[in-house]
């Protein structure tokens, strides 16, 4: 569905999308994760024909985003990360005017409206003044607009930022909706969406593709440790040497005012570094697991990439 | 052509939806109509001295040229100061709100987005300069006027917007920032419209050129009532000239760099 050839963007002398090719099948939802700046935007706005490729080319649904953009914009619904609204028109009108330059029949128009604005919660909304709506039911609107010609592919960016959990969920539940009969490609920099929405995970990092896989296999690999945050009374470089040597412990650094402990997933020591502590005569204040933060997830994936 | 009306009746409903129309033609017909006012107590004021100084020979006193002429060359210069404010957002707006990504990625081209927001603009335009004219329409209850000159002084208005509206497109495409689209589109209407003045200290092939190029030497003419080929085509050519420009602005984004 999406044929991705050597795809290279460049600002004058900055690149942002660096040689990159994938491919999408039909039916497929491919999240790509990578911190702000790795060039997620940057790909999908040339996958949309926004912006031009700088080298190498894209297909969608066949057609070449160069030789072709209108056929491509006809097949692609587009959510950009700023939902693009007209804050003075009311939701069905704006709705009615995309239907519009979308291209959708006037004749089916009516009836696509009524079921999108069902499908994407607005019913009680579409009198309102965009303007009025709050960040939540925006981006609502925005993910109607991105599917009301019933696109075969479509790309969103980032589509939860800035709302709040009970919304993500309910974006997350729609997207997972729509993707049953086309093909969505997301942009995120938050791993969990990536698990709980996507078939496959594109990591892009500095405008380069540094993994492709599924969410399975990809949080196995950041999962096979276990980091815990401790914090005692006494020596902090006597204590670190001595938890160091406690067998299954991979690894002890020192932060701020406190250790951090690593070991395998599968082993619990939690036990053993609190009796080796209390056998220094020190005093255990805090004990707590620690869960990774993307950028250390972020890391250790590019490392194990390079690596492998 | 579908796609021309959606964005024009998109426009339409921008300008009427907010304070924008309303204002702007407020402005327009306030100034419009105190120049209106000035010019024909003017004309009464010479009307009643002649009658009183109860001259021998006879002086001429024609109400086109002392009321209409002036009406229209005043219109000009105030749509020059009132185009800029409603073409200023027709691109700023969208590059700024974001919604001229969505405008690019979907199945419409440059030239139809185009062509649905100069239309828009120009159908405002009409409308206002339409309102204008029923002063002229007042006026012609109480006074013979003369129709030709009339009807040509408003036929410089309707050309001159065109040309107008496009360079403040022009203007608005370049950037993101209302404002300095409206700065820019008054420093090229200004340009254009004084010229002329740099005209009479150019010689020879210069002062054709300079002269050429003044919008309002163009309009001269017309409005005095003799409509020349050469200035109706200056005005079209001026416009497509600059709404052409626009579009290749547009389109240059797509350009390979």
């Amino acid at each position: 569905m999406i044929e991705v050839d050597r795809l290279t963007k460049r600002y004058g002398a900055f690149t942002a999308v660096d040689d990159i090719s994938f491919q999408v099948g039909k039916g497929e939802i491919v999240g790509f994760l990578g911190p702000n700046g790795a060039g997620k935007t940057t790909t999908m706005r040339v996958l949309t024909c926004f912006l031009p490729a700088t080298e190498g080319t894209a297909r969608i649904a066949g057609y070449d985003i160069f030789d072709n953009p209108l056929e491509v914009k006809r097949r692609i619904g587009y959510l950009p990360e700023l939902p693009p609204l007209y804050r003075d028109m009311r939701v069905r009108t704006y709705l009615e005017f995309i239907a519009k330059i979308k291209g959708v029949a006037p004749k089916e128009a009516r009836q696509r409206i009524d079921e999108i604005v069902v499908q994407c919660g607005l019913v009680d909304r579409t009198e309102q003044l965009i303007g009025h709506l709050s960040k939540g039911y925006r981006q609502r609107v925005g993910l109607a607009q991105a599917i009301l010609h019933d696109p075969e592919v479509i790309i969103m960016d980032e589509p939860t930022s800035g709302l709040d959990p009970n919304q993500i969920i309910e974006v997350r539940q729609l997207i997972r909706e729509l993707a049953q009969e086309r093909t969505v490609i997301l942009s995120t920099h938050i791993l969990p969406e990536v698990e709980m929405t996507c078939n496959r995970v594109i990591i892009i990092h500095e405008g380069k593709i540094v993994a492709v896989d599924t969410p399975e296999n990809l949080t196995a690999n950041m999962r096979d440790t276990t980091r815990f945050f401790v914090r005692i009374s006494g020596d902090i470089d006597i204590a670190a040497k001595a938890i160091a040597t406690i067998e299954g412990v991979s690894d002890v650094t020192q932060v701020n005012n406190g250790l951090h402990v690593h070991w395998p997933a599968e082993a619990d020591l939690s036990a053993a570094v609190s009796a080796r502590i209390v056998e220094l005569g020190m005093g255990l204040v805090e004990m707590k697991r620690e869960a990774m933060s993307l950028e250390e997830i972020f890391h250790a994936l590019t490392m194990y990439e390079k690596e492998a | 052509m579908g796609n021309v009306m959606a964005i024009f009746g998109k426009e339409m409903r921008s300008y009427f939806g907010s304070p924008i129309a309303y204002v702007m033609a407020g402005v327009f017909l306030l100034f419009s109509g105190f120049v209106f006012r000035n010019q024909l107590l003017e004309f009464h004021d010479m009307a009643v001295y002649l009658k009183l100084a109860e001259r021998e020979e006879k002086i001429l006193l024609n109400v086109n040229t002392e009321v209409v002429t002036p009406f229209f060359e005043f219109q000009t210069f105030i749509w020059m100061i009132v185009i800029p404010m409603l073409t200023m957002r027709l691109y700023a707006e969208e590059k700024r709100g974001g919604t001229y990504e969505l405008l690019m990625t979907s199945p419409i081209t440059s030239a139809q987005i185009l062509m649905g927001k100069f239309l828009a603009c120009y159908v405002l335009y009409l409308l206002i300069e339409a309102m204008a004219f029923g002063y002229i329409g007042v006026l012609s209850m109480y006074a013979q006027l003369d129709w030709g000159p009339v009807f040509s002084g408003a036929l410089a208005v309707v050309l001159i917007g065109a040309t107008f509206i496009s360079v403040g497109i022009l203007a608005s495409s370049l950037t993101e920032n209302q404002i300095i689209a409206a700065v820019l589109s008054f420093f090229f209407l200004i340009l254009l419209w004084i010229i002329d003045w740099a005209a009479r200290f150019a010689s020879d092939i210069f002062f054709v050129i300079l002269k050429f190029l003044s919008l309002i030497e163009h309009t001269r003419d017309m409005i005095h009532g003799v409509v020349d080929t050469h200035d109706v085509v200056f005005f079209i050519s001026a416009a497509a000239f600059f709404l052409f420009l626009t579009h290749t602005v547009l389109e240059s984004r797509k350009w390979r760099a």
